[in-house]
């Protein structure tokens, strides 16, 4: 009880803070610098549609790299702190047999969710979305197969590989845009080609879609070692 | 509206807070950690919006002369979009202490836990 109360008071603190936030926030009528340019020089710079793809995968690339390097040590540390059950203990474990309804409507849904997380990503330049979003997406596809056949272990050589492969292509992107454009991670490596199409943007669609390979996998990576997750004894 | 979306956000970070400092299940401080994680995100987005402007992606509708008039500020949906990733796979690391922390001792209550009080 006591500790409640001491809880509150801090809360009731922290609000006080949020509340002077609150009050001291000013309705902006314009763009801030950073942003101006971002808006003014963007589309014509980069041939990129969607301002937030462009901010997210080129002018902070190297933010997004660190970002996609905080989810790859996440997925180690997650793998090295959870020992996976083997193919005969999970058979062993005796699962309940999963539903018709739920095995068919699998195999139906699955390839589409991963189709639709692929047009998200590879679309990422020109419509409200990107590799991260459709990586969730795909994860999301791979967590319903999970579900549907819990005891298999298909389709982890190909996560593992799909995840590297994708990691050093992105990183391999970023370097060849020293010597051939501006700097680390430019996306001049390409032409930028005509605005608003699919093949345009340099090489932001090519390392959107790297990226969302390698969220899909990294994510189900992760949903697998939760799933195979043995007790220690 | 931006006010509105202000104080939403605001409000879930103080939920969120609430939820870490007085539930005693870890599986929940996880929850509340997860509802504050979203809260900061509403308040990043509502302060980037600009009144009567519209999402920072061109096309017929916002031709690129008009980009700067007619867009809200594409750098916090950046950083948002960047932060929902981080809350996920952070959530996934606490989720998998919790699974360990459970292994070890058999329960959830974060009384059990002492190693570290003085």
């Amino acid at each position: 009880m006591v500790k409640k109360i001491f809880a509150l008071i801090a809360l009731a603190g922290i609000a006080f803070m949020l509340w002077g936030l609150f009050k001291s926030y000013r309705h902006q009528e314009t763009l801030p610098r950073t942003s101006r340019y971002y808006a003014q020089k963007g589309p014509d710079e980069l041939g990129s549609a969607n301002l937030v793809t462009s901010v997210v995968v080129t002018y902070r690339g190297l933010d997004t790299l660190g970002e996609v390097t905080i989810l790859f040590s996440v997925a180690s540390i997650i793998g090295f702190f959870l020992k996976s059950r083997t193919q005969r203990e999970l058979k062993a474990e005796g699962f309940r047999e999963t539903s018709e309804l739920l095995h068919t409507s699998t195999a139906f849904l699955v390839p589409i969710i991963f189709l639709f997380g692929a047009y998200v990503f590879v679309g990422g330049h020109l419509s409200p979305g990107g590799g991260f979003q459709g990586g969730a997406i795909i994860a999301s596809g791979t967590l319903l197969l999970f579900l549907a056949t819990p005891t298999a272990s298909r389709g982890k050589t190909i996560i593992s590989l799909v995840e590297s492969v994708s990691g050093v292509a992105y990183v391999g992107i970023g370097i060849a845009g020293i010597f051939l454009a501006a700097g680390f991670l430019d996306n001049r490596i390409l032409p930028t080609g005509r605005f608003g199409t699919i093949f345009s943007a340099g090489a932001i669609p090519v390392i959107y879609s790297l990226i969302g390979l390698k969220v899909g996998a990294e994510l189900s990576a992760i949903l697998y070692k939760l799933k195979d997750a043995k007790e220690d004894e | 509206m931006e006010y509105v979306a202000l104080a939403t956000g605001l409000l879930l970070v103080l939920t969120g807070l609430w939820g870490i400092a007085s539930q005693r299940n870890i599986f929940r401080i996880i929850i509340g950690f997860s509802v504050f994680d979203t809260g900061l995100h509403v308040v990043l987005v509502s302060i980037a919006y600009l009144r009567g402007r519209t999402a920072p992606i061109l096309d017929e509708a916002v031709s690129k002369g008009q980009a700067v008039n007619r867009i809200v500020d594409p750098v916090p949906q950046a950083l948002v979009l960047t932060a929902i990733v981080i809350g996920v796979a952070i959530t996934a690391l606490m989720l998998t202490f919790a699974l360990k922390l459970y292994e070890k001792r058999k329960t959830l209550e974060i009384e059990s836990f002492e190693d570290l009080k003085w």
